[in-house]
């Protein structure tokens, strides 16, 4: 029995990561073919892509773990696979941050959105490498890479906004005032968490650092007081997310069963 | 002197010696170039809108990434058309310009709707199959920098054309309602495939010329039976059909027979009267124009860290 509670918060966690990729790769991949320019285009859906493979590895291996569940102890339908995952659960199953969600608005929102994002799994994936579950680690490692220019290439897309035109700086700021809101549930612990529960308040401090040092150079500021929202591990979610499921699980609810 | 510079252009093409882009060369044959390029560039931009159209609804998460990847390559092809057409001395910019105002022409097949998932396997066979088709003989086209720039843009569409088969034969092995979804969609993208090709040989002003600078190797003609012929039999292989009741095999010609091509809708769709033309180039115009304060802010960014450095 506790070996299943360790297992099923093992499995929920993984479904955590995949969801926080597979969410915030689909809101980037709106942006192919609409880019500002051909080689940003390109970048973009470059990382959409590399967060889409995250989510699949990560899913994959839950879809692993939940197949090897006692049958009658499975709260998930059986054979998981990466698609039933992603595909035939509920906005109240999906266990992202909320501000992988939220939509897109424009290029400042939508570089800022990476940074704070690729900078938690930037510290956040430098820890799971050492995680006890060898393939845990090894997708880790592996997404550490892809993380590490996401979070490069977004540093370099805050710092030129931020200083880069009256227009930029205030769209930047605008950003800031919106996404700000969304960052602390970077942060919180959570049951399924646990495996990591020591380890949040170092990624804090780091992230922290990481943002204020970016910042700096941008001639950007952080906001003094702002509201925190959260719920978004624990199902509850924004109204987007809804949306989002309804566009893109359309073929997998409209034909149930079917190979693709 | 002009005339003497003809003869020994039209001598290296004969000797098939590629031509760079500090060679002399006639003007026309640049401005011929700058055209077909240009225009080759635009329509792999206008071309990831239908499909980019599908990639948040595809239906697993293997066919996401495969349709994102391709939408990208499609980003890339025009990124290294654009840089060929600039070694001809027009700026990226400049042909944008032409594309937003209309003056530049873009590939009609993208004015067409992508209306299921099945769409995504019908441009892969098909229209990415016809632009192979078109493409491959500009692998050995006498412009050097298109004709490099060809090999890879050609390597990458064969496995976009596999992709889309690939798809086209999961929905033939799927449900009756997958199968519904496929053989509709190859029924609305065949005609217009086949028009990928251009107009009839005797209705294509540009060809003699571009066949005698060696840009071009093969008629509209001759191309279009070619990917008829190849077409008619891997239908059999998905299990489909192609909507032309003319269609049959012919012993003495040893091609395929086929119907006759709506030419009125192909002059239309090129006049701007397709159903999607207005639509394909709003949403390029909106994305140019809501990029523009990210470029203003990137240039100002570069001017302010060279003044830095060079102060430094």
């Amino acid at each position: 029995m506790e070996h299943e509670i360790f297992m099923l918060n093992r499995i929920e966690f993984l479904l955590h990561l995949a969801d926080n990729a597979l969410i915030i790769g689909h809101r980037n991949s709106e942006w192919c073919a609409h880019g500002p320019a051909l080689e940003q285009d390109i970048a973009i859906s470059n990382i959409a892509l590399d967060y889409i493979g995250q989510a699949r590895n990560f899913y994959q291996h839950a879809a692993f773990l939940i197949n090897e569940l006692p049958h009658e102890s499975s709260v998930f339908s059986i054979p998981a696979t990466e698609d039933t995952l992603a595909y035939l659960r509920d906005a109240s199953a999906f266990k992202n941050h909320l501000m992988t969600e939220l939509p897109n608005g424009d290029w400042a929102f939508t570089t800022l959105r990476i940074f704070f994002f690729s900078s938690y799994q930037y510290f956040l994936y430098q820890q799971l490498i050492q995680h006890e579950d060898a393939q845990i680690a090894a997708i880790a490692e592996k997404s550490l890479k892809e993380v590490t220019y996401h979070l490069r290439w977004s540093s370099d897309w805050v710092i030129r906004l931020g200083d880069g035109t009256t227009e930029s700086y205030q769209r930047m700021n605008t950003a800031i005032n919106a996404l700000w809101p969304y960052t602390q549930e970077l942060f919180q612990e959570n049951n399924f968490l646990q495996p990591t529960k020591n380890i949040l308040a170092q990624i804090q401090t780091d992230w922290n650092e990481k943002i204020k040092n970016i910042f700096e150079e941008a001639g950007l500021h952080l906001p003094e007081k702002s509201v925190q929202y959260q719920g978004g591990t624990k199902g509850f979610h924004t109204e987007h997310l809804p949306i989002i499921l309804t566009e893109m699980q359309l073929l997998q609810r409209v034909y149930p069963n079917c190979e693709w | 002197m002009q005339n003497q510079q003809d003869v020994f252009f039209q001598d290296k093409v004969d000797k098939e010696i590629r031509i760079e882009p500090k060679d002399w060369m006639p003007e026309k044959y640049r401005q011929t170039l700058i055209r077909q390029i240009s225009q080759h560039a635009h329509s792999e931009i206008i071309g990831m809108l239908p499909e980019g159209n599908w990639i948040t609804r595809a239906p697993s998460l293997r066919r996401k990434a495969i349709l994102l990847a391709k939408v990208q390559d499609e980003a890339g092809h025009g990124l290294y058309l654009y840089s060929a057409a600039e070694t001809l001395g027009i700026s990226r910019d400049e042909m944008y310009h032409q594309l937003h105002t209309g003056k530049a022409k873009y590939s009609s097949i993208f004015n067409y709707p992508t209306l299921s998932w099945a769409d995504m396997g019908v441009i892969g066979w098909l229209v990415d199959g016809a632009a192979i088709m078109n493409q491959v003989p500009l692998c050995r086209s006498s412009y050097g920098p298109y004709a490099r720039a060809m090999v890879r843009v050609c390597k990458e569409e064969s496995f976009h054309q596999r992709q889309g088969f690939d798809i086209l034969y999961t929905l033939g092995k799927g449900s009756e309602a997958q199968r519904k979804m496929a053989q509709d969609a190859i029924n609305r993208w065949w005609w217009p495939s086949i028009m990928m090709f251009g107009p009839k040989d005797d209705e294509s002003p540009n060809s003699i010329q571009s066949m005698k600078w060696k840009i071009k190797r093969f008629s509209n003609d001759e191309l279009r039976q070619k990917f008829i012929d190849v077409c008619a039999e891997q239908v059999k292989v998905l299990g489909f059909t192609l909507p032309d009741k003319d269609l049959k095999w012919n012993e003495a010609r040893k091609h395929y027979d086929f119907g006759t091509i709506n030419w009125d809708e192909f002059w239309q769709v090129i006049q701007g009267n397709g159903p999607c033309n207005k639509e394909r180039l709003d949403a390029r115009k909106k994305a140019w124009a809501d990029g523009e304060w990210v470029r203003d802010a990137a240039t100002a960014y570069a001017t302010k860290k060279t003044a830095k450095n060079k102060a430094a």
